[in-house]
């Protein structure tokens, strides 16, 4: 005799929640593309407004500005020249704007969610598990529910890099925070402070060592979770990968995989040494 | 004027203070509570006043309670039970935003560990509290400035903590506290960090500076040198508990219980004992004006005495005669004392602890004078006085 347990409608029942999620939340993924679309268009703009030459040179000396180290400097600017040799420089325009305009969104949302948790030990306590459940699941999958929302695009990619990137904001936040030395914490109360200014007087600053290593962490999540998003139209040097695939070139394909190394070093660098600073 | 008034506070840790609280009403001690209820015992039923201008040690072994007690006057801590008086108002009934502007106005605290923020330079420490009060830049650097010159640190105001010795350091939480000019400094263990060396300069400074500021003191210590030295008078805890509130003298002499006896009974008694306490306040002297060699060695005959102090009608110490040059000045015939006097009579002030007269004493042959700070004289010591003295109290000679 055979039994069979009914299937539970696990995805239905997701289905179901994004499909209202979809109906219902229409200002807020408006609102959302609008930010996203215009901060990449301006960023693009921005970045394809001069000649590349002239743009490499800026970008190098700003790496040498933020990072006054040679060496970086050096392979910032054989790096770019390498890319837009191989004419792979506005894949790699769009994609950095994705990346600072998405980074951006996490951080500016992130960081606020951490101090949050930081003084908020209940807040704490539910939004651990999701960070969690974030950070484990998977980066494809946030792809499927971007597309319901966003459609197909640019602004899609936005969003799962967003989701995807933010954890580590929040995490780092809060545990700076957490970090301050109590005593600190204890004496800007016995000295009548309020809690707006033992945050920005006290506790952020001396936690911003630890919020710039989580920023750290976001950008990288990012660079990485676009390259992915190429799949759903992000385009830039993951749409070169992923048309490389789908036309089965490896030889372009490892030119756009290398112009990706390139841009993330870079980026691994300057931030490494902001946030030592 | 009383300034601080404590009445039966009382700080539980844990889930279930009210149910501890009742147990300790009825006189459960804190293990019983513990094992009973999970919960702590900070402070058990703690009653004592501060007044205006006074230094109070609080004093017990570490786990006594006494920071704790201490950070429920601030309300740092919530005392579960009791009533705070400061300045006739009752701290535990103010609201979030009354304490605040309480804090500001009222308190300075001194932290063990200095507390200092490391992102902020010494002055930027300094006016840490006055920018909370939201007070103009420039009242607040000249306030900053002015309280880092009263602990001796001008000129160190754009160093940061870090590069600061701990002593430095801990001048830097000192004149924080100080440049708000609260009526009361609150000082948990604020020099125990420091070497001993250095915690005793701060120990003489700290007095010094209260001569003129006249601060209300709620001093922390582990260290009862410390609080013998420090105290106008001192409350001694234990498990939480008062156990005994007096001046240093009266702990010492007469310690309420074994507790209390068994703490002091290390201290070395020759520190705490002054030439005040020791000396003898009416003795024979010879008057400069009025007194000639004959009268002098009358005098010295009388109380079968070697030598005696020459003083003139203020009172003031002039010098020191002794009875064999008296008596070769009264052979010659001398009608005044002049010629015989030794002017470096050893004298020495009020508050001079008994372990420094011992090496006074050593080098001389009469005994000392006590004077005060207008060189009147106040009393004198013989070596006998002083062997007696610290006999009776039961210290080693």
């Amino acid at each position: 005799m055979s039994f069979e347990l009914p299937r539970l409608p696990l995805g239905d029942g997701i289905e179901a929640v994004l499909d209202f999620l979809v109906h219902n939340l229409a200002f807020a993924t408006k609102a959302f593309s609008a930010v996203a679309d215009q901060g990449i268009r301006l960023m693009e703009t921005a970045m394809m407004a001069v000649h590349p030459i002239i743009m490499i040179f800026i970008l190098t000396a700003l790496v040498f500005y933020l990072t006054r180290q040679r060496g970086v400097t050096i392979f910032t600017f054989l790096g770019m020249g390498l890319i837009w040799n191989l004419g792979l420089w506005s894949a790699t325009v769009s994609t950095l704007s994705l990346v600072l305009v998405a980074t951006l969104i996490a951080i500016s949302i992130g960081i606020p969610i951490g101090i949050f948790c930081a003084l908020n030990g209940y807040a704490y306590k539910i939004v651990r598990p999701i960070l969690d459940f974030m950070q484990t699941l998977p980066a494809f999958v946030y792809l499927i529910p971007a597309i319901p929302f966003f459609g197909l695009g640019r602004v899609a990619a936005i969003f799962a890099t967003v989701i995807f990137s933010m954890p580590p904001a929040i995490r780092f936040t809060t545990l700076g925070i957490k970090q301050v030395p109590k005593e600190l914490v204890e004496c800007a109360d016995a000295f009548g402070a309020d809690r707006w200014q033992k945050l920005f007087k006290i506790q952020l600053p001396l936690a911003k060592t630890t919020i710039m290593g989580g920023v750290n962490q976001t950008i990288m999540l990012a660079l990485s979770m676009v390259v992915i998003a190429a799949m759903i139209g992000a385009r830039g040097l993951g749409g070169e990968v992923w048309r490389a695939i789908q036309r089965l070139q490896p030889g372009a394909g490892f030119e756009a995989g290398i112009g990706i190394v390139i841009v993330a070093i870079i980026l691994d660098r300057v931030l490494q040494k902001l946030s030592k600073s | 004027m009383e300034k601080i008034v404590l009445k039966n506070v009382c700080k539980i840790f844990g889930d279930h203070p009210q149910k501890a609280l009742k147990l300790l009403k009825e006189g459960k001690d804190k293990d019983e509570i513990q094992a009973k209820t999970g919960s702590v015992v900070g402070v058990n039923q703690a009653s004592f006043e501060v007044k205006e201008g006074e230094i109070v040690v609080v004093m017990g072994l570490s786990g006594s309670g006494k920071s704790t007690l201490v950070r429920c006057i601030n309300r740092l801590f919530e005392p579960t039970s009791g009533e705070i008086f400061v300045d006739g108002q009752d701290v535990t009934k103010l609201s979030r935003e009354e304490l605040r502007q309480f804090r500001q106005q009222k308190f300075g605290m001194v932290f063990q560990n200095f507390a200092l923020f490391p992102h902020r330079t010494v002055i930027h420490n300094v006016e840490f509290g006055l920018e909370i009060q939201k007070s103009d830049l420039s009242v607040r650097r000249e306030k900053a400035e002015k309280a880092l010159e009263l602990v001796g640190l001008k000129g160190w105001g754009e160093k940061f903590p870090s590069e600061l010795s701990g002593g430095m350091q801990q001048r830097v939480g000192l004149a924080r506290a100080l440049a708000m000019d609260p009526d009361i400094l609150l000082m948990d263990e604020a020099f125990s960090a420091l070497d001993p060396l250095i915690r005793r300069d701060m120990q003489d400074e700290l007095i010094e500076m209260q001569q003129s500021m006249r601060k209300t003191i709620v001093f922390i210590s582990h260290d009862l040198d410390e609080a013998l030295k420090l105290g106008d008078r001192i409350v001694l805890m234990k498990d939480g508990a008062v156990v005994q509130i007096g001046t240093p003298e009266d702990i010492l002499m007469n310690p309420s219980n074994e507790y209390v006896a068994k703490f002091v009974e290390e201290v070395d008694i020759t520190k705490v004992l002054t030439a005040e306490t020791i000396m003898k306040k009416s003795q024979d002297v010879a008057y400069l004006t009025s007194d000639g060699p004959r009268a002098a060695m009358r005098k010295m005959k009388n109380n079968a005495i070697a030598s005696l102090f020459v003083l003139d009608k203020q009172n003031k110490l002039h010098g020191v005669v002794f009875a064999d040059e008296v008596a070769k000045l009264i052979e010659k015939g001398e009608k005044s004392l002049e010629s015989a006097i030794h002017r470096d009579a050893a004298a020495v002030s009020p508050d001079t602890p008994a372990s420094e007269l011992f090496a006074v004493m050593q080098s001389i042959s009469h005994p000392v004078a006590v004077v005060d700070e207008n060189n009147k004289l106040k009393g004198i010591i013989v070596k006998g006085l002083l062997m007696a003295a610290i006999a009776e109290r039961g210290g080693n000679i």
